[in-house]
């Protein structure tokens, strides 16, 4: 499904773009011409005189088609608004878009199709770690490039795969730095849900917590996906009493966690809770009034306060909707686009070894990102800050403290 | 812990005991639509929780109209949500059975089957008719917080009201059950179909009423869960499992058996959670589960019905 199509794209700006590079008013910089095929593409991949084919591939249905919607939104406008300002090495962006579904096995062999049959030059996609374990062996295998904008739990480099979002340690670390700094905690519960994510982010956060911090873990505690009833353990929590509730809890449960928190008698007017899972996107599901006063630490908030935010903020919504929210993951998967763009345009070619080796570098940087500035460390993570929101009723976050930049660190020692 | 006095835990006993009740309902009202269903026809719903889901969806509907047309009756819109989630979910059970179920009696086994396909279909329905994301309805604010009988305890009002509609929801299936003509023709048509027949007892009438009315239960339970938690079109898969775990448990047949397993299940998960992980205390509930179902093949109470 190409969102984009050629002949739209000829329809609307071809005509004048032609008419601006007979007037000379664009530099040759950005011409196909001083980019022969045969020599910005000499693995075989979709790429002609005046295309270059990427893939997107998200759960459109299913259960994650909730978080994952966001996601390859933010990638079509980036796309779009790449191929406005005359594409990458003169080329015009087409999207083959396919669904992962949902279904882990599927996203390895959508990713299959992309890279084989597609030829794709990138791909934009996958959400949870499950699904990126399970298409990462595609991806090494068809030596394939990979754009994964999740905020995940680190322990992973691979050639094939640029990460946009945060890894754990940068989302963790500087969280429990400011709970503990700002509201003097010294006890904390944890609970998240019981798959890969929570469990690895709750094991450095104790380790963080025990190590660093000098303070004690009262409770840790994992409920089963889409589990319903808080009721026991918030009367457990009631007992330990913790200065803070460090919660990661995902997908519906968050809902109810969240209701069923308030609806106990616990608030930000008597209790601390930081948590790691709950974006723009979620506050939708929650509901402001069931949140409001807690924080989240995340590296980006939609009412963050910046000339590249605002702009953005208003382009998503002129393309998607006025009502649509804008969480850390679908502004992550935004700038997968403009990374892939700067690494190609400084290796002048869209192989991937030549791709990649651009973006080892140590030196693409996007000072046009909405959160504000990122820099792509050689280990394929950004380098980004972390920022505290507290939440608001109306769904918006107050941003109450900023980072300054945090290295990427996917393998901390001490914390495995 | 010696820090704590015994009023706060006298407290977190009393609600801890609530919790446990809460979980109970929750369960016993998933299960009682099922219950009907399977225990008196057979049929096994695997579309059960789509049912739900369509009911919690009647309710986002209701709340969205009312908070954009009739702002003023906020505060009632909950009671007509639950009618007419009965009804909508009640009406469609209706016409799955005309169209699907009553071919397939003979087939219980492909009703299965059939019943997963109408599953997957309602699933995708949901998603092209109200979008991937999920949603809540706008509760009345009469249904929110908690109640406090003294400064340490807290009751949410949203579980008390649960429990209140479960308790009517069973006594209504008691009374049609048990204490009505209707009734009546349903239970002999479960003994004996073709003696029912024989005298004068419109057994297709009776399955697709039947039908209808697990289906309608199952339309209850989903407006009462979108006090608890949201709505997808995923959701009802989550309850599924729980809902004929319950229904199982307690003995295909048996309206009485499935409270009890209903109780016994939610207690056994409440109070396990309570020393131990949430994962490991459904780990521990299955296995009792597991154990005493290999015991007891056909569940904690049956009828013993001729064959």
């Amino acid at each position: 499904m190409s969102y984009f199509s050629r002949r739209k794209f000829l329809g609307k700006t071809g005509a004048l773009l032609s008419a601006m590079v007979a007037a000379g008013f664009i530099t040759s910089s950005a011409m196909a011409a001083d980019y022969p095929t045969a020599e910005v593409n000499t693995t075989g991949m979709a790429v002609t005189d005046d295309t270059v084919t990427v893939g997107i591939l998200h759960s459109l249905t299913g259960t994650m088609a909730i978080s994952e919607t966001g996601a390859q939104e933010a990638e079509k406008l980036a796309i779009k608004q790449i191929n406005e300002s005359g594409g990458i090495l003169g080329r015009q962006i087409e999207i083959i878009q396919e669904d992962g579904a949902s279904d882990w096995p599927t996203f390895a062999e959508k990713s299959r199709k992309l890279l084989v049959n597609d030829n794709v030059a990138a791909v934009f996609g996958c959400w949870t770690s499950a699904s990126r374990k399970a298409a990462l062996p595609v991806f090494e295998k068809e030596n394939g490039l990979l754009y994964y904008p999740t905020f995940y739990e680190g322990l992973e480099q691979s050639k094939n795969v640029i990460y946009t979002g945060q890894e754990a340690t940068q989302q963790i670390l500087a969280g429990l730095d400011w709970v503990a700094k700002e509201k003097g905690a010294k006890t904390f519960y944890l609970i998240g849900s019981d798959y890969i994510w929570p469990r690895t982010s709750m094991k450095i956060a104790r380790i963080h917590i025990e190590k660093v911090l000098g303070g004690k873990v009262v409770g840790e505690e994992y409920k089963p996906l889409g589990d319903t009833q808080f009721g026991s353990v918030i009367n457990k929590i009631r007992l330990r009493k913790p200065d803070v509730i460090f919660a990661a809890v995902v997908g519906g449960s968050n809902v109810a966690w969240f209701k069923q928190l308030n609806a106990a008698g616990i608030t930000s007017k008597n209790q601390t809770l930081l948590t790691l899972s709950v974006t723009e996107d979620e506050v939708l599901g929650i509901g402001g009034e069931n949140l409001e006063g807690f924080y989240s630490v995340m590296k980006y908030f939609q009412s963050q306060d910046n000339p590249n935010n605002v702009a953005f903020v208003k382009a998503f919504k002129e393309m998607h909707g006025e009502d649509s929210v804008i969480g850390d993951v679908t502004q992550a998967a935004y700038l997968g686009p403009w990374l892939w763009k700067a690494a190609v345009e400084k290796a002048g070619s869209f192989d991937v070894d030549k791709v990649v080796a651009a973006s080892e570098e140590d030196d693409i940087e996007l000072t046009t990102a909405p959160e504000g500035y990122v820099k792509l460390h050689p280990n394929h993570h950004l380098w980004s800050k972390t920022r505290i929101g507290q939440w608001n009723k109306d769904g918006q976050a107050t941003v109450v403290y900023e980072s300054d930049l945090i290295e990427p660190n996917p393998f901390p020692e001490g914390y495995q | 812990m010696g820090e704590f006095s015994i009023q706060e835990l006298t407290s977190i006993l009393a609600m801890q005991g609530f919790a446990g009740i809460s979980l109970f309902s929750v369960l016993l009202l998933m299960a009682l639509g099922l219950a009907i269903i399977f225990g008196q026809m057979g049929v096994i719903n695997m579309a059960h929780g789509e049912f739900m889901a369509m009911g919690a969806y009647t309710t986002y509907l209701l709340s969205v109209v009312t908070q954009t047309y009739f702002p003023e009756f906020m505060n009632y819109y909950f009671l007509v949500a639950i009618v007419a989630s009965f009804l909508v979910a009640g009406l469609f059970g209706y016409i799955t059975e005309f169209v699907l179920i009553r071919h397939l009696y003979k087939r219980p086994l492909d009703t299965l089957l059939a019943t997963w396909g109408l599953s997957l279909i309602m699933q995708q329905s949901f998603r092209s008719i109200f979008g991937a994301r999920e949603v809540s309805p706008t509760l009345p604010d009469w249904l929110m917080g908690s109640w406090m009988p003294t400064d340490t305890i807290f009751i949410p009002i949203n579980g008390m009201f649960v429990l209140g509609l479960t308790i009517v929801v069973t006594l209504g299936v008691y009374i049609l059950m048990f204490r009505s003509t209707w009734g009546l023709n349903v239970r002999a048509t479960t003994q004996n179909r073709v003696m029912s027949g024989a005298v004068g007892i419109n057994t297709k009438q009776v399955d697709r009423l039947t039908f209808a009315l697990g289906c309608g239960i199952a339309g209850i339970a989903g407006a009462a869960f979108t006090t608890i938690a949201s709505t997808g079109p995923t959701s009802g898969s989550l309850y599924i499992v729980d809902t004929f775990m319950v229904v199982v448990f307690g003995g295909a047949a048996s309206l009485f058996g499935t409270i009890a397993s209903a109780f016994t299940i939610a207690q056994a998960q409440s109070i396990l959670e309570f020393f131990i992980s949430g994962s490991m205390a459904k780990v521990f509930t299955l296995l009792a589960l597991v154990i005493i179902l290999m015991m007891r093949p056909e569940g904690l109470f049956s009828i013993k019905v001729r064959k």
